[in-house]
């Protein structure tokens, strides 16, 4: 064996001359604009609603002039969805977790019916009428979350059967009669409190209102800024994977839902200011309609992902359309068409950008 | 609970109901009460009217009702075990004004006699009769009581029609219709709502025939013109709601607000100035009238006739209003509470 074909260590380094340098790495694509955009709303899941709410806004001026765009009717719009957006807010909780919650509405008109009971015809003081009603909607949202965890059936499931069991309380307990607005002011008025308000330069702000926002503004606060609210997007994430990494989900889970049976009752005492009198009948369908402002306000169906302020713009955008297609005389049918469609672009829209690559 | 006593319940369950539901004695008339639910008042007086009136007759009466309005399944089982029973008439308020019609031919070919109550089928006479109220003419005496309220002022009204829902079904457009003939305005199309071109019109908006809706539908109505000062209501829990609506606008006082139904609560709505008038019906009454038809045909074979120039046998419509106008008969709220939905 000549020295000259004897290999080296170095000559096999040297071998290495010849190849590829740099480190492995993924291609990456370049981003076309419709990327930059998925890309964008992927790390801004609120900015789809708050885009779409400046948008109707626009149109809806455009078509309705000036009666749209006046400080009353802005906060008209604003008082119309008061009641579905806390519910929007109750219902953002359950599906952050993967959940769903048909029986919102339900415990509302219960609490409601149960406030008047007290209050109204059994002479038991206001405030201590409302404390009672905070509890059993807690209550309530407790037994859903029992069921959930420990009995282990699926939340749509649990809250369809007592959603139909709180209005059938609610039928009964009322007699499936309103309790008139005059009754309510001569013996408890303190329960028509959220219907008062005040005026700035023309708009009409009500209690209502103002509630519907700080609902959302310390939900959002107790969702992102504290450990239990990191734990329920955990737990909606992936459960298991929260379980492994220790939260205690099945706590978290009777938690949420309890917080929001708690929330519903407030949006009981809310209603009853809204609508005047107490009405076992209204805001029937306000499940359905909760569970369409959480969608159109982006949060993911499938949980885990979205902000609970997407919920609040999903409920204004709803309320925006309302108010336009009527202020423009369209027919009411045509208000369904459009709602219908909004609901179904925005899962759309949801679905495409979490198809987002890094 | 193991299989084997699961079974046992059941069949024993299945017996008692086979006992409960044996034919009533050849000598007494059996009859039945299916309405759509038991919950809604207005069902509620109608099973107090016939309970009331088959005891003064001795009348063996069984009642039915479904879960929810629409529940159709539960009101035909409801006709098969009263056929199976052997009474000799139904008194029915169909949840489906269509889908009850084989059952119902089925018990006529059994020999029953069928009436339907408040809601018609769809053609009539699947039925052998229909006791209901007159919509239309409940509308016409709101609409003419709102003209003569306004006198002359009448020409240049501005109206808003709150209606039930996108639907538009019989008794939406029967009670938009008949308010704004009485009115005395062209109506058009008669089962169409919202065809009208009266300048009169402000709009109509859809209230779910609940409080919250009559609200809502209000506050709209005003956006698109506020100086609406008469509101046509398709029911008087969403007058409730409208009246909140022109409180919240500090309209109340001069706007007049009209409905239809006559429940309890309304009736007071009238005494305490929140509604103008009401035309009151009488879901007691037909019932009462049911059973004593029930009693008529099981004795002597006799069959009700519908009033003259209807297709129903209409049970009366009563304004109640504590401004009576000339030329309209009506009865103040004091009155009326003593007898609402009689």
């Amino acid at each position: 064996m000549t020295s000259a074909t004897r290999q080296t260590p170095e000559g096999y380094e040297a071998a290495l001359g010849g190849a590829d340098t740099k480190v492995a790495q993924f291609e990456a694509p370049r981003r076309t604009p419709l990327g930059h955009v998925q890309h964008f709303l992927h790390s801004n899941p609120t900015m789809v609603p708050v885009i779409v709410l400046v948008l109707s806004l626009i149109v809806f001026g455009a078509l309705a002039g000036g009666r749209f765009f006046s400080a009353f009717n802005l906060s008209l719009i604003l008082q119309q969805v008061s009641i579905i957006g806390i519910l929007a807010a109750a219902q953002s909780l359950i599906i952050l977790t993967a959940g769903i919650d048909l029986s919102v509405a339900a415990i509302m008109a219960l609490m409601s019916v149960l406030a008047g009971k007290l209050a109204v015809e059994s002479g038991v003081p206001a405030p201590m009428a409302i404390l009672m009603i905070f509890g059993m909607g807690a209550g309530a949202g407790l037994l859903n979350g029992f069921l959930v965890t420990k009995i282990k059936l699926p939340p749509f499931i649990v809250t369809l059967g007592t959603w139909n069991i709180f209005y059938a309380l609610t039928l009964w307990f009322s007699g499936a009669q309103s309790m008139r607005s005059q009754d309510i002011d001569a013996a408890a008025p303190m329960l028509k409190w959220f219907g008062n308000g005040f005026q700035i330069g023309g708009a009409n702000i009500t209690y209502g209102s103002v509630l519907m926002v700080v609902v959302f503004g310390v939900l959002w606060y107790m969702l992102n800024k504290t450990a239990w609210g990191r734990h329920v997007y955990a737990v909606g994430d992936d459960k298991d994977a929260a379980e492994l990494a220790g939260i205690r989900t099945d706590r978290t889970l009777i938690s949420v839902y309890a917080l929001a049976g708690l929330v519903c009752a407030l949006a009981a005492w809310a209603a009853i200011g809204r609508v005047g009198s107490i009405s076992p009948t209204s805001f029937y369908e306000g499940n359905l309609h909760s569970i369409t402002a959480v969608v159109v306000g982006g949060i993911s169906l499938f949980g885990g992902r979205g902000s609970i302020l997407g919920a609040l713009f999903g409920a204004l955008i709803v309320g925006v359309f309302n108010s336009g297609l009527r202020l423009v005389q369209v027919d009411v049918l045509w208000q369904l068409f459009a709602i219908g469609w909004l609901v179904i672009i925005a899962v759309a829209i949801d679905q495409w950008i979490r198809k987002v690559s890094a | 609970m193991t299989k084997r006593t699961l079974k046992a319940a059941l069949w024993s369950a299945a017996a008692a109901g086979a006992l409960l539901a044996s034919p009533a004695a050849a000598d007494e008339i059996g009859a039945c009460l299916i309405t759509k639910t038991d919950t809604n008042p207005f069902f509620v007086k109608m099973r107090e009217g016939a309970t009331e009136a088959a005891a003064s007759m001795g009348i063996n009466l069984q009642t039915f009702a479904g879960r929810i309005d629409g529940d159709v399944e539960t009101q035909i089982a409801a006709v098969e075990t009263c056929i199976a029973s052997g009474a000799s008439g139904i008194l029915i308020t169909p949840s489906d004004s269509r889908a009850l019609t084989p059952v119902i031919t089925q018990a006529r070919e059994a020999g029953l006699l069928v009436i339907a109550l408040d809601t018609p089928f769809e053609p009539a006479d699947v039925a052998d009769a229909t006791f209901a109220t007159d919509n239309f003419q409940a509308g016409v005496l709101i609409g003419q009581w709102a003209a003569a309220q306004l006198g002359d002022e009448a020409a240049n009204a501005r109206i808003a029609l709150l209606d039930l829902n996108a639907s538009e079904i019989s008794v939406d457009y029967l009670r938009d219709g008949g308010f704004l003939q009485g009115f005395g305005i062209d109506i058009m199309d008669p089962t169409d709502i919202g065809d009208e071109t009266d300048p009169r019109i402000v709009g109509h908006d859809v209230t779910n025939g609940n409080e919250d809706g009559g609200r809502t539908a209000m506050e709209n109505l005003l956006q698109i013109d506020p100086s609406i000062n008469v509101v046509y209501t398709i029911n008087e829990p969403a007058a409730a709601g409208a009246y909140e609506a022109l409180r919240s606008m500090g309209r109340q006082d001069d706007v007049l607000i009209v409905s239809v139904d006559g429940g309890c609560p309304g009736v007071a709505n009238v005494r305490d100035g929140v509604i103008g008038a009401t035309s009151m019906q009488f879901p007691l009454l037909m019932a009462s009238l049911g059973i004593e038809a029930i009693h008529a045909f099981a004795t002597d074979g006799t069959r009700p006739s519908n009033s003259d120039g209807l297709d129903f046998y209409n049970t009366g419509v009563q304004l109640i209003t504590d401004q009576p106008v000339d030329g309209i008969e009506s009865i103040t709220s004091e009155e009326g509470l003593g007898r609402c939905w009689g």
